[in-house]
């Protein structure tokens, strides 16, 4: 069973394995480390894998934009958030107690057991589309059979659109007053 | 991914594509002050070789013989890590670039995708470098690259799904295929929007304002920020953002050219070839310079109004215009 480390299925395998590394050691950096700006780094590594990862399923579109959306974008405004607050640099993350990190620990090891619990277990039945991850593909989808989602996520964006603005608009009355 | 991978073929071009990047930073290096010394009514560099030619070599040696100080209350990791972030993204753009027909290290379906999303990580770059650094002045340069690159990306970004609308393609070669000779290249084609020489300025003054180019460049604004994000930057580490900035230009440049101006097509449909495509994106690195040591610097409220106020209503006009031309024609 074991295939050689040289033919398709091992290069494979150590690609995949190296997105792993990368998304497990960035999210370890992300919750572990006490400054946040490097916590934003370790998800920026994190996300990058998440995309490496969509690459390696044979979705470039869904990498890229993964790219273009998470590191470029979120991450960014993270960071610039962290700027305009400015953290003294001794400013860290508390240390937290002991009964905390050991429910964590249990809830997190029993996410994990359940989720390849259900990855074994579940039939799991193959999407109807198969072999096309074409764009043309991808906005046909989108407007044809999943456009209630995307209607939904299109008001979700709006709410938070508003939202922000509404929030912008209070803080600029308060100001004033 | 209709195409096997040919893993000589990437490796080498990558190679290339590294060489390419110093070797035209350098070049545009010793262009620019050339450009800048003309303009300015001297003859800029000419000791160094024939018409200073070589003068950029010389600095680049002197740059990577310099030693690298990183500064005691820097965050060392972010502040060595920055410039790989604007530097390895760069390259990574050039791998989608048709530079002709056949010399493109990988041609995808989603090439434009790709530049966009690799130009989006550098930002990153120059935010954690001016961050690491623990300078004043790098902190409020990082702050000011981030509100123009969020500014102008989405200009440039509704310009280019403008241009993806009419051209139907995301593959950067189908692009250029599709501007066989002058009156087919996507800046005249004026049926599919009458707005579109207004397109290609749109995209070309984001492009100068994404690099952080003058007049654009208040990231690196000297009068009064020292230099910005790589204030407390030695030798390479300079080195890397500086190569980055050009590559970064280049790039630019080359979209332009891809997108509004046939990229390596010949304009009369002879000799189409990489000839015509380093012509039309040197043209365009060319007014590139021209423009910054003619204008001065912008503020930055006047540079954020120019996005906000004109060049978003702008494009989100041209936006529906081209919908509703493609619709009706």
């Amino acid at each position: 069973m074991n295939p050689s480390l040289f033919s398709a299925e091992g290069l494979s395998g150590v690609v995949f394995l190296g997105f792993v590394g990368l998304i497990a050691s960035g999210a370890l950096i992300a919750t572990h480390t006490q400054r946040l700006i490097r916590a934003i780094s370790g998800l920026a590594l994190c996300l990058l894998g998440v995309a490496g990862m969509y690459y390696f399923l044979l979705s470039p579109f869904l990498a890229l934009m993964e790219l273009l959306i998470y590191v470029g974008a979120v991450c960014v405004l993270i960071v610039f958030g962290i700027m305009l607050a400015e953290p003294k640099p001794e400013q860290t993350v508390g240390k937290l107690n002991m009964v905390a990190g050991v429910v964590g620990v249990i809830l997190g090891g029993v996410l994990f057991w359940g989720l390849v619990r259900l990855a074994q277990v579940a039939p799991w039945q193959a999407s109807a589309v198969t072999g096309d991850f074409s764009l043309e593909a991808v906005g046909t989808q989108l407007l044809t059979s999943y456009s209630m989602v995307f209607e939904l996520i299109s008001i979700v964006l709006l709410v938070a659109i508003i939202g922000s603005v509404a929030l912008a608009r209070m803080g600029r009355e308060r100001s004033k007053a | 991914m209709n195409e096997s991978i040919n893993i000589p073929w990437l490796v080498g071009s990558l190679v290339a594509a590294i060489a390419f990047v110093a070797l035209n930073a350098s070049m545009l290096v010793w262009l620019e002050r050339k450009v800048a010394g003309h303009i300015q009514r001297r003859i800029g560099p000419k000791e160094v070789g024939p018409f200073g030619l070589f003068q950029s070599f010389a600095d680049g040696l002197k740059l990577m013989s310099k030693q690298l100080i990183v500064p005691e209350c820097s965050d060392r990791i972010l502040f060595k890590v920055a410039p790989l972030l604007v530097m390895v993204p760069a390259i990574m753009s050039f791998v989608v670039i048709p530079f002709s027909e056949n010399l493109v290290a990988r041609n995808i379906n989603i090439g434009l995708l790709v530049i966009f999303a690799f130009a989006s990580v550098n930002v990153l770059g120059l935010l954690l470098g001016g961050w690491g650094s623990a300078n004043k002045y790098a902190v409020i340069s990082g702050a000011r690259a981030v509100s123009q690159n969020v500014a102008y990306e989405i200009p440039m970004l509704v310009t280019v799904v403008t241009m993806i609308m009419v051209t139907q393609t995301m593959n950067l070669n189908e692009i250029v295929l599709q501007q066989p000779d002058i009156f087919h290249w996507y800046i005249f084609r004026l049926n599919a929007s009458p707005l579109m020489p207004v397109a290609f300025l749109i995209f070309f003054v984001c492009s100068m304002a994404e690099t952080n180019r003058a007049p654009f460049d208040l990231g690196e604004a000297e009068s009064e920020l020292v230099a910005g994000f790589h204030t407390e930057y030695a030798g390479m580490g300079f080195g890397l953002f500086f190569l980055g900035e050009y590559a970064n230009v280049f790039i630019g440049c080359s979209l332009a050219t891809i997108l509004f101006l046939g990229g390596w097509q010949s304009p009369f449909g002879v000799f189409p070839g990489v000839w015509w495509f380093l012509l039309k994106v040197y043209t365009l690195i060319f007014v590139v310079m021209w423009a910054r040591w003619t204008f001065p610097r912008t503020t930055l409220y006047g540079l954020l109004n120019l996005s906000w106020k004109i060049l978003i209503p702008i494009s989100l006009f041209n936006l529906v215009l081209t919908g509703v031309m493609l619709k009706v024609f």
